[in-house]
């Protein structure tokens, strides 16, 4: 196509987009005004009046919600978000911005951005225990290793309700009357009545809990810790039956000059140890650490850590052989259901076709899951009903499960291949085969040296993206075996069908062993390196690329 | 497969007949035995490939079946294919509280409808752009996208749940939990895979007729909604129940960002539904498994001529 048509400059009809400000209109010539003042024009600007309105509220709402939660970088990244978008939409030309800015705008956020930031992440020890600042680690640690002190008094209590949220009313022993939830220091009121024993039991605006509410409500008042003031190093309020409060103090007493946690029964000091945690000389740490960089670790772990390096390997080799096996075989039998059935006299020909494309129609993350029962070593139909009560661990197996992954994802892609190397094959042209056999080319030939170098040139492409996809397969191999039989030489959950991309979900989201994002995020992007690695050299053979530069 | 036999054996025993006629007994013979050969190895082996595929293909769909009308429930009790047939799973599949499958379903054809909606209008925008205007950043755009789609969006999927958890506890109906986020995270992929198949499809679309439009005095977005929008209906069509069918199945991102029974979509639900107790809850899952497959199947098989099109036409371009 030529390329000065339509191109995007500054000529009236490409600056007569209905939406533009009236105000410009009288520069305009008088085609344009015409064309601008029809009723077209005027629902256009209306619509896009109401609809950049809308944006404009929303981004107004996200503003003044990011400023009071302070997040400044944040509030900035949108500031300048809502303003590139107005000055999109409002400015006269940059036709082809106006049509992109929305796709672009998600694509942006929710493909471009959390790809460098899984980048970000693969660098820090993120994950549980880590995840952070260290000032909050120091609160968290004061507030859950707390423990009663030893004489405290009793304080008189009773649980009060306000809003679905309970609240506790307490009676020192000198009788000074004060309120305080979880989220709310202790402070003191007035005007609290009291009972004959002295107890503070009710508070205007708030209902006073009977004794079978409490009953039903004890987990939740079991939970409510009171601070006593906004310092945890204070201790907190605490109450076991809904009457009585002890007070508690942090077992761990934090020094702010030496940035040190202190043991107050065993003496014991934990240090900062650089690690995002604390730990004490013997080597132990506190639970609650932060998030902080830690470069090349998480990387140099998975290649060097010994109840991963082993398992990662075959992982990896796994992953390429599955993505490699899983083509080709799909690709083989797709193409060769293409050739059986492509003649044209063939009875049944479509009742064949519709029934065999019916697995590429069923919902894939069901196929695993089905499969899964049909293949069960103990109750499943193969074993039970077709081999009569045999044993044999379809899933259980290392190797078989292996099989078996690669039969049940054959089953979901066959019909795949099939679609498109049936039309990949009729739109060979007719002549090329007469013209071989004219010059006594056989049937097997013909195919090998004519049909299938022109087939692969147009679904090589596919081949290469179908490869891609199955690289990342997660749904078979998670609804099938869940990655498993596990390895023996590891206690991490990983087995001999994980490949790599359901190991960092099970790294990352797993139950068992705690989530370690940085580990997940660094395989990932190995995942991305492999990934892009393949794709850019079989791009390069490929005419992919084309197209776009017509 | 023996059906089709005797009707190809028919024209070759008269032309038998034409031919030899004094050796009734080789005539009988061949008339049993050559026919079937030449039939078989010109047509006959189609058809064995094609039942025993077409029993591979359609086999576990028939035992997903029989097991969601057997009541038995359990996974043994499902293996004697259609021995008992009763709609007890179902009456079961519906009345449990724990595991709100009718609200399951219902989020699933919100969630993959509003995304697939969307992921058309957005993609049909981007490349009427790139099909019929000239800009610089085209050629790379373009490039970028094709690259793009080699990374699916559930690579970053740690990523995506540390942004949701940022986001929720500034704009908590936007974040982690909220069928909203989870569209929003969707969309994000609506560009790569889907803007070049569509791309492609709208370069056979005359420039002709926005020129001669372009003179009537047509404005851009009434080329866009008026004409190239109507002429593109399939490419809409297919790239809407791709991505619906896509978006309906996915689990990795949908498990992590939804987490409350409530909101959670099929593939999530029907997971949890097994993932403990496989064999208990064996019935009732593949009631709910016929249920889901069901509108999707449907769908699939009733535009099957626009996606194989869609298929061919967008990617085998040679």
């Amino acid at each position: 196509m030529p390329d000065t048509e339509l191109r995007e400059d500054t000529d009236p009809a490409a600056s007569s987009a209905p939406a533009d400000a009236p105000a410009t209109s009288s520069r305009k010539t008088g085609a344009a005004r015409r064309r601008r003042t029809g009723p077209e024009g005027i629902k256009g600007t209306i619509a896009k009046i109401v609809l950049l309105g809308l944006v404009d509220a929303v981004a107004v709402y996200v503003l003044i919600m990011l400023f009071l939660s302070q997040s400044w970088l944040a509030l900035g990244v949108s500031a300048a978000v809502a303003l590139v978008i107005n000055w999109i939409y409002l400015r006269k030309g940059g036709l082809p911005a106006k049509y992109l800015a929305p796709g672009v705008l998600f694509l942006l956020v929710f493909q471009v951005f959390v790809v460098l930031f899984s980048g970000y992440i693969a660098f820090t020890n993120y994950g549980d225990g880590h995840n952070s600042t260290k000032d909050d680690a120091i609160n968290a640690i004061q507030l859950t290793a707390q423990k009663r002190v030893p004489d405290s008094p009793a304080y008189k209590t009773a649980v009060l309700a306000k809003d679905n949220s309970f609240y506790l009313l307490f009676t020192d022993p000198q009788g000074k009357v004060s309120l305080g939830s979880t989220d709310k220091p202790l402070e003191e009121v007035s005007g609290a009545q009291k009972n004959s024993t002295g107890k503070a039991t009710s508070l205007d605006g708030y209902r006073t809990l009977n004794f079978q509410e409490i009953v039903a409500n004890q987990q939740s008042i079991l939970d409510i810790t009171v601070p006593v003031s906004a310092n945890p190093a204070d201790g907190t309020l605490r109450t076991a039956d809904g009457s009585n409060a002890y007070q508690f103090k942090p077992a761990l007493k934090y020094d702010q000059a030496a940035d040190t946690f202190t043991d107050t029964t065993t003496g014991a000091v934990y240090r900062d140890n650089g690690k995002g945690a604390f730990a004490a000389d013997n080597g132990e740490t506190l639970s609650t650490g932060w998030k902080i960089d830690v470069g090349m670790e998480n990387f140099a772990r998975a290649f060097t850590d010994p109840s991963l390096r082993g398992p990662l390997l075959g992982v990896i080799l796994w992953t390429f052989t599955f993505a490699i096996a899983s083509v080709a075989l799909t690709f083989a039998l797709g193409l060769f259901l293409a050739i059986t059935f492509n003649r044209e006299d063939l009875k049944g020909k479509k009742a064949y076709r519709i029934l065999m494309i019916l697995p590429y129609a069923f919902p894939a993350f069901l196929t695993g899951l089905v499969w899964s029962g049909i293949l069960n070593p103990e109750f499943g139909w193969l074993n039970q009903t077709l081999l009569g009560g045999a044993s044999i661990g379809w899933l259980t197996d290392p190797i078989l499960a292996k099989i078996s992954v690669l039969v049940v994802n054959l089953w979901l892609g066959f019909p795949y291949m099939f679609l498109v190397c049936t039309g990949a094959l009729q739109s060979l042209p007719s002549e090329l085969d007469e013209a071989a056999r004219m010059d006594g080319a056989g049937p097997w030939r013909v195919f090998r040296s004519i049909k299938l170098p022109l087939l692969l040139v147009s679904i090589a492409p596919l081949l290469i993206s179908s490869f891609a996809f199955n690289f990342n397969n997660f749904n078979v191999i998670f609804m099938l075996t869940g990655g498993g039989p596990r390895f023996a030489d590891t206690d991490r959950d990983i087995g001999a069908t994980d490949i790599l991309i359901t190991l960092v979900y099970k790294v990352a989201f797993g139950q068992g062993t705690g989530r370690d994002y940085g580990l997940a995020s660094a395989l990932a992007i190995i995942i991305f390196i492999i990934v892009a690695t393949v794709s850019a050299i079989s791009f390069k053979q490929t005419k992919a690329l084309e197209d776009v530069n017509s | 497969m023996n059906g089709s036999a005797p009707h190809t054996a028919a024209p070759a025993d008269q032309t038998e007949h034409g031919v030899t006629t004094t050796d009734v007994e080789y005539l009988k013979s061949l008339q049993r035995r050559r026919p079937f050969g030449v039939w078989f190895k010109d047509k006959g082996w189609r058809h064995l490939v094609g039942v025993i595929v077409t029993i591979f293909a359609v086999f576990p769909l028939l035992y997903v079946l029989s097991a969601a009308l057997n009541s038995t429930g359990t996974l043994v009790g499902s293996n004697a294919l259609f021995s008992k047939i009763d709609f007890g799973n179902f009456t079961a599949l519906f009345n449990m509280p724990s595991r709100p499958f009718a609200q399951w379903f219902l989020n699933t054809m919100v969630v993959g409808g509003v995304t697939s909606a969307a992921t058309v209008f957005l993609g049909a925008m981007a490349a009427y752009a790139f099909s019929r205007m000239r800009f610089t950043g085209r050629r790379v755009g373009l490039l970028s996208l094709l690259l793009l789609q080699m990374f699916p969006q559930l690579l970053a999927v740690v990523a995506i749940f540390l942004l949701l958890s940022g986001i929720s506890e500034v704009i908590p109906a936007l974040g982690l939990g909220s069928q909203l986020g989870l569209i929003m995270v969707y969309l994000g992929g609506a560009l790569g895979v889907n803007t070049y198949l569509m791309y492609g499809f709208f370069n056979t679309v005359p420039q002709s007729l926005d020129e001669a439009a372009k003179i009537d005095g047509a404005s851009h977005t009434q080329i866009f909604f008026g004409i190239i929008m109507r002429l593109v209906t399939p490419i809409l069509a297919v790239v809407g129940l791709l991505s619906f069918i896509a978006i309906s199945g996915e689990f990795v991102i949908a498990s992590v960002v939804l987490t409350d029974p409530d909101s959670q979509t099929l593939a999530v639900g029907l997971y949890s539904f097994v993932a403990q107790q496989r064999s208990e809850n064996w019935g009732v899952f593949a009631a709910g498994a016929v249920i889901s497959a069901i509108p999707v199947m449907a769908l699939f098989l009733f535009l099957q001529r626009y996606i194989v099109s869609g298929l061919t036409a967008g990617s085998v371009k040679g």
